[in-house]
């Protein structure tokens, strides 16, 4: 029961970053692609997990963890180049 | 494996990738960037916290052990999602990325 | 120079201080000793950005508020799923919400409240930290909103913090 929650599961979160994806192309402002990345990274989180179950390993939750911690860097980074022209002030 | 933690499980899969379709659909579908906020910040998140619950459930299920990871990305998940909203949404206001018609009140840039 | 050896965010060292027991995989001699370094190493480090101390008033009422908030993030994403696939245009309304919090932390906490639960994401907080601009998804005045917050969080808070 669990493979068949899980291959639909990971058939929503995959749909899910396609529509993301089409948000990044479409835009149509930059607040809107930096959005989209930022919710590419929580989905591809999301992969990584499911991928960990399907393949029944933990390993794969160190680098989810990366993940979480560096794309919220990144968003942040990229939030405030927006704001003022520069990261560091 | 206990079958109710195999429920469990299940449920929390299906519920988790729910809510991350649901966040997208937001994304993709809402007509202005403050609205297309919402989806992410809430949908996905509680999305993403259900798949990384289910996988504490099912890795202790197995026997290896509660897992302090999971834990940790999903109380970082809880905590940088308003962050990095809040950010963007003053960098949208900044750059004066235009709201829809139908909304009421003014944004402020100071 | 003693101050120098302190630890000038209790806080923020006990949570530094467990996310590295977490990290590190099961509490050994080493995690400890490292983990210690790291509590004082960090805060004293970043000093400079942290002009007030953090104050609670009555520390412990903050886990329930934190369980009223975990309940109100599954009801408000429901919420929003539901409007998100019912099809129809939202009506989304910007709220300058007047401030009674004056503490930075409590109105940062208030803020990242606001953003995780139903239908509001807040923007931006006023220069003078008097006003914070909210958006609303789907609202139809913004005294609803005002009103909601007020008593639900904001009163909440200002125990915790007053």
């Amino acid at each position: 029961m669990i493979t068949i929650a899980l291959y639909i599961t990971i058939a929503m979160v995959v749909l899910a970053t396609v529509l993301n994806v089409y948000r990044l192309i479409k835009g149509p402002d930059a607040p809107d692609r930096v959005l989209a990345l930022d919710t590419l990274y929580i989905n591809a989180i999301a992969l990584i997990v499911l991928l960990g179950i399907t393949l029944g390993t933990r390993l794969y939750l160190e680098s989810a963890l990366l993940i979480a911690v560096m794309g919220f860097v990144g968003t942040v980074a990229m939030a405030k180049y927006l704001k003022r022209g520069s990261v560091i002030d | 494996m206990n079958p109710i933690a195999e429920y469990a499980i299940a449920l929390l899969l299906l519920v988790g990738g729910f809510f991350t379709l649901v966040g997208a659909i937001g994304l993709a579908r809402l007509p202005d960037f403050y609205t297309r906020l919402h989806g992410p910040t809430k949908a996905t998140t509680v999305g993403v916290g259900a798949i990384v619950l289910s996988s504490v459930i099912y890795f202790s299920s197995k026997g290896q052990g509660v897992g302090v990871a999971e834990v940790l990305i999903t109380v970082f998940l809880f905590l940088t999602a308003p962050v990095s909203a809040n950010i963007m949404a003053k960098a949208a206001m900044h750059i004066g990325v235009p709201t829809t018609d139908s909304t009421r009140g003014n944004t402020w840039d100071q | 120079m003693l101050d120098r050896l302190s630890f000038p965010q209790p806080y923020l060292s006990l949570i530094l201080f467990a996310v590295w027991q977490f990290l590190s995989d099961g509490i050994s001699g080493a995690s400890v000793v490292l983990g210690l370094v790291l509590a004082w190493m960090i805060p004293q480090l970043t000093r400079g950005f942290w002009p007030d101390p953090p104050f609670f008033a009555r520390p412990w009422k903050l886990p329930p508020y934190l369980l009223i908030v975990l309940y109100d993030i599954l009801v408000a994403s429901v919420s929003v799923a539901r409007l998100i696939l019912s099809g129809r245009e939202p009506k989304p309304i910007l709220v300058s919400y007047p401030l009674e919090l004056t503490h930075p932390l409590a109105i940062s906490m208030l803020a990242s409240t606001i953003s995780l639960t139903p239908g509001t994401v807040s923007a931006d907080v006023s220069d003078d930290r008097t006003l914070l601009l909210i958006h609303a998804l789907d609202a139809e005045s913004d005294d609803e909103v005002i009103n909601a917050i007020r008593t639900r969080y904001e009163a909440r808070l200002r125990e915790m913090f007053q």
